[in-house]
């Protein structure tokens, strides 16, 4: 099989974020980028493809400046075979824009499977694996949390509010991965050694001019400190006063 | 140092891998294990899945083919989070293992070094004797030549992987009265004391290793830190040691073991620091957290310099550690500076500790915050491969062999 894995690089999610001086970006001093773990994930659920066929080869794909190597790295230091950075100087905020620079490249792959976390973190747009599914004519399948391979065709599962909805598709087909569908891997000492000697290519991205634009970032509103009304049942009446005529909430 | 002296990309994505596997596999696990004493086998066997017992060693030995300072930098990530979990990496690969890749033969490498570098068994080296500590000269073990074995008597104490381990380097007197020139090295086999669970994880034990008639391991010492760690005497009765297992030539123990003490310092500086480092990453956030008079306390002065000051020894203390560890990998004398750097981090552990614990008050005091676990973790790292004092007799005669060259 061919498998195409595309990756983002986002900043680590469990820090206090700045807006940068420019109003419409976060400030990116001290942040710490890792691979997204929605991609992370959909990069395991290829290689455990990988694993289970032989003569597989998973190709990770990212788009974005040259930091993104260190993303690519990670994955091939996972076990992926070989990277593609499509380069540009920023990774617009526009899903169609990134869906049609990666899906300019997608095409040329002859990919069985393409694999893309369901969201990421930083713009949470959700958009991109089947806006690429769209551009590249292929079936898609969003947010799966299990997925089986035989025969040419796919089995995939899907969370739904109170349900699970099983599918099937016809390969090629563009998936994107949901949380549960398996716990990536960490590289092996041997997998980072590895990865310095598999192929990197580097290709412009051809971005389109972007329709949707951030014009403002705004952090939500401080949160009010709590208030402890008093304690036991006493306090009863008095947080019902509070909760219907202050809060308003009863 | 964020991060271009001494660190490549490569670098960083070891740190990285080894940071996440800090906090995704130890951490949940660091304070039970440490209640409990209980060696964190399941660890070890993900440990060597991800290639961390046997990171320099040459990949045709099994190993993972890297640099020194890459593998200084996973002690020093896993000893931010636990110093059991540190030692047991350090123990096996520095002491366990680097005598046999450094003085052994063809054949030894072959035999013992793949079965170490991929974590299948685990080796320790028996140095310290009850009354032959820093004085490794008084060594009392004996090992006397009978045609084609050495049969060996005497005791060894404070063994990491005393128990747990299967391959041990051992010193003993082959010619007494020469002083270190009578000491030699041997490689002894013997089978794990865990042998039930070794079996049920598949780590631990290999078959095809001699159980050698007569050795035999202690009771595992009740320790204040290290708890995760297994620390054992090891007993020899008469036992038989083909002479194909002396490690070296005879006589040259005491020389071997020196050197293999200078990359060991090296590794407990790394050690020492990471435990400095962990303590100091929770002090510096719990004092943003706790109130007191209305206040976060990192708002006070006193709170902030004591901050300041660890954090300024610490930076300190990087540069000493990785580079010894820089000058070790580029093949430079480095006896003195690793002396300097495992004194230094060894002792800013100590104080670390201290001070963390102050920070947090009476919460530092108790086993709900891990500063206390790491307070009791720091001090063997004044004791262990090389008192204090050692270090600064080694770093005395290294000044006073500079003046004399």
């Amino acid at each position: 099989m061919k498998i195409a894995v595309c990756v983002k690089r986002v900043p680590d999610m469990d820090v206090r974020f700045r807006i940068g001086a420019d109003n419409i970006s976060v400030d990116q001093g001290g942040l710490k980028f890792d691979i997204n773990d929605f991609d992370a994930w959909a990069v395991e659920a290829a290689l455990q493809l990988k694993d289970k066929n032989a003569g597989s080869e998973v190709t990770v794909i990212s788009l974005g400046p040259d930091v993104v190597q260190e993303t690519i790295r990670k994955a091939l230091s996972m076990g992926a075979d070989r990277g593609i950075q499509i380069k540009a100087d920023k990774v617009p905020f526009d899903g169609l824009a990134i869906a049609k620079a990666l899906s300019a490249e997608l095409k040329t792959g002859g990919y069985d499977l393409i694999l893309f976390g369901k969201m990421s973190p930083d713009s949470s747009n959700g958009v991109v694996g089947p806006m690429a599914a769209e551009l590249l004519g292929l079936p898609c399948v969003t947010a799966i949390s299990s997925l089986e391979i035989a025969n040419g065709k796919g089995t995939a599962k899907r969370e739904l509010e109170g349900a699970q909805e099983i599918v099937e598709f016809p390969l090629p087909a563009v998936l994107t991965v949901d949380e549960g569908l398996n716990a990536a891997r960490l590289p092996s000492l041997k997998g980072i050694m590895a990865a310095k000697k598999k192929p990197l290519q580097i290709k412009p991205a051809l971005l389109a001019e972007p329709q949707i634009t951030v014009r403002k970032l705004e952090l939500p509103a401080e949160r009010k400190a709590g208030r402890i009304v008093g304690e036991g049942a006493a306090a009863v009446p008095e947080l019902v006063r509070l909760l219907q005529t202050e809060a308003k909430v009863l | 140092m964020e991060d271009s002296l001494y660190f490549s990309e490569q670098h960083l994505a070891v740190r990285n891998m080894v940071r996440e596997f800090a906090r995704g596999e130890v951490a949940p696990v660091a304070a039970e294990l440490d209640a409990k004493a209980e060696f964190p086998w399941a660890n070890v066997k993900k440990m060597g899945e991800l290639g961390l017992l046997g990171i320099p060693w040459p990949e045709e030995l099994g190993g993972a083919g890297l640099d020194l300072l890459s593998y200084m930098i996973v002690i020093n990530e896993m000893a931010k989070i636990d110093a059991s979990h540190a030692i047991t990496i350090s123990a096996h690969t520095t002491l366990g293992t680097s005598p046999i890749v450094n003085f052994g033969t063809a054949a030894q490498k072959k035999r013992y070094v793949p079965l170490l570098a991929t974590g299948k068994v685990l080796g320790g080296f028996g140095l310290t004797e009850p009354s032959a500590g820093s004085d490794a000269a008084s060594t009392r073990s004996t090992a006397v030549r009978k045609g084609s074995h050495y049969v060996l008597n005497g005791s060894k104490i404070f063994i990491t992987h005393g128990g747990v381990g299967e391959i041990f380097i051992v010193t003993a007197v082959t010619e007494p009265g020469a002083g270190t020139k009578g000491i030699s090295s041997f490689i002894v086999t013997k089978e794990s004391s865990d042998l039930d669970k070794t079996k049920r994880l598949g780590i631990g034990h290999d078959d095809s290793l001699t159980s050698m008639r007569g050795f035999t391991s202690g009771k595992k010492e009740d320790k204040l830190g290290w708890r995760a760690s297994d620390t054992r005497s090891l007993v020899f009765e008469d036992v038989e040691v083909p002479a194909e297992n002396l490690l070296g030539e005879e006589g040259e123990g005491f020389n071997n073991f020196m050197r293999t003490l200078d990359s060991g310092r090296v590794g407990i500086a790394a050690l020492s620091l990471g435990i400095a480092e962990g303590a100091f990453e929770h002090s510096l956030r719990y004092s943003t957290l706790r109130k007191q008079f209305g206040q976060r306390i990192s708002s006070f002065q006193g709170i902030q310099f004591q901050l300041a000051d660890i954090a300024t020894e610490i930076e300190a203390g990087k540069h000493l550690m990785f580079h010894a560890a820089w000058m070790a990998q580029n093949k430079q004398p480095f006896s003195k500076q690793a002396a300097i750097a495992k004194l230094y981090c060894s002792e800013l552990a100590m104080r670390t500790t201290i001070k963390a614990i102050q920070i947090h008050g009476g919460y530092g005091y108790t086993k709900e915050y891990p500063v206390e676990r790491m307070f009791r973790d720091a001090k063997i790292c004044e004791i262990g491969e090389g008192t204090s004092e050692i270090q600064r007799l080694v770093i005395a005669r290294n000044l006073l062999k500079e003046l004399a060259d």
